[in-house]
């Protein structure tokens, strides 16, 4: 069957079986490595990517099913060579040691993070409930979620990349008709 | 493990859908969101020559108001009854139950007319929609019929919904100003119920006026607690009365019978307090 899918930004034409699922289209026809097959069940996340802006688990959908469709992935987060918020939480805060689960584990705290731009410790806990991690206890993982959470509240990246309104404010017409 | 090859069909009009159905045979399949049967595709438990999608079927979406009821389409996602207000408001049982299903990537994609359709034991719309008295309108080759939810849990993983017919959507009537609360017990994260009640319950002036109470888990399909419920009606809103008629819940087995009798009580208590 045909389809056509977006992925991370570039369109891509294929024929595929209707039985090749989503995460195997990724990784074997388009290369995309960078989502991994956790459990092959559809309980580790690992394979977390994003359908149309929400977070999916890409084993769990035939390719075929994706046709029309936007799929971001752990590849397509990065802007001219800079890491992701979220990524850079990662990184910062040894939020993996093995970092088999860290591609679901981003993708998931970053859909988590457009829900709850604060989120508590339990909010991360239950926002994560479907990614599982073998190795860190998951204290890190939470502490990057949070950590993240704040480099990107407004006011909090790079001055230059800051817009101001005063500009528009100040030119505002004060009272009066 | 890869499933065994299917034809993927993607109809645009339930009509369509309900052709499909019939030419293609028993063995073709609905997909909707999928969340249940991938992976009953993948171990091979399942192995239907087509597959008939649809979610491209846009009528069968979102959250209606039907006067004294709600009409859910069949393809609403559980991330959509989540956050829908008009559910909130007049049904708040089921974005309660569906606040606790699965995990967030699975609520996103995975349906509520799905969920009810695969009608596993465990899965925690069933009793909600059994407590909530909702009506499922199935299509079929013969037009539409109404089945209500005390007719629709035919059995384990079994639905009043024929082989050629499709659930298109479910009437939930309002429970305007009821408490609710969904009590579920799991062992770990993102498990099924082991036993879970679903509780709402109508309180004016400090009494109960009405009560619903679903259990999920406890048999072949959802369980309405009907004793408990009538023990209920006309008692003060009390912690003593909710305990008096907790004892009344069911479940046949001994340690799902004690299980039934304590979540019982912690969601009506919860219902009460909500």
């Amino acid at each position: 069957m045909k389809i056509s899918v977006n992925v991370d930004g570039v369109t891509y034409a294929d024929e595929v079986e209707p039985r090749l699922l989503l995460v195997h289209y990724l990784r074997e026809r388009l290369g995309r490595t960078g989502t991994v097959v956790g459990c092959d069940t559809g309980n580790c996340g690992a394979c977390t990517v994003h359908l149309d802006g929400h977070s999916i688990k890409s084993c769990q959908m035939f390719a075929v099913q994706a046709n029309g469709h936007e799929i971001t992935t752990i590849e397509g987060l990065a802007r001219d060579g800079r890491l992701h918020p979220v990524q850079e939480a990662f990184r910062n805060n040894h939020a993996l040691q093995c970092g088999f689960c860290t591609p679901g584990m981003i993708m998931q705290a970053i859909d988590l993070l457009a829900d709850e731009s604060d989120p508590d410790d339990e909010t991360v806990r239950k926002g994560l409930e479907g990614n599982l991690c073998r190795c860190t206890g998951y204290q890190n993982i939470v502490r990057a979620v949070q950590d993240a959470a704040h480099r990107m509240r407004p006011g909090a990246g790079p001055k230059m990349e800051q817009h101001s309104d005063e500009h528009v404010t100040s030119k505002q017409p004060v009272g009066g008709e | 493990m890869i499933p065994a090859e299917f034809k993927y069909l993607c109809p645009s009009t339930v009509d369509e859908a309900v052709r499909m159905l019939a030419e293609e045979g028993e063995d073709a399949k609905i997909i909707a969101g999928g969340q249940s049967l991938v992976p009953v595709l993948r171990m091979r438990l399942a192995a239907p020559t087509a597959l008939i999608d649809i979610s491209g079927l846009t009528e069968l979406t979102g959250v209606h108001d039907a006067g004294d009821s709600l009409l859910i389409g069949a393809m609403t996602t559980h991330y959509e009854v989540q956050r829908d207000h008009l559910i909130h408001d007049h049904a708040l049982l089921l974005k309660l139950a569906t606040d606790t299903v699965a995990d967030p990537q699975v609520r996103h994609r995975g349906t509520f007319g799905g969920s009810l359709c695969h009608a596993d034991p465990a899965g925690d719309l069933l009793a909600p929609a059994l407590a909530l008295d909702a009506v499922m309108i199935i299509a079929g080759p013969d037009g539409r019929r109404e089945v209500p939810a005390s007719e629709f849990f035919a059995g384990y993983f079994e639905t009043a919904v024929a082989p050629g017919e499709i659930l298109t959507d479910v009437r939930v009537p309002k429970y305007p100003g009821w408490g609710a609360h969904y009590e579920k017990l799991n062992r770990v994260a993102q498990a099924w119920s082991i036993v879970a009640v679903a509780a709402a319950v109508q309180v004016r002036g400090g009494t109960i006026a009405a009560a619903r109470v679903g259990l999920t888990n406890v048999g072949a399909g959802p369980v309405r607690a009907v004793d408990v419920e009538s023990a209920l009606v006309g008692q003060p809103a009390t912690a003593e009365a909710i305990a008096e008629a907790a004892l009344r819940a069911s479940a046949g087995d001994g340690y799902k019978d004690n299980l039934a009798r304590v979540l019982t009580g912690r969601a009506l208590t919860a219902a009460v307090a909500g």
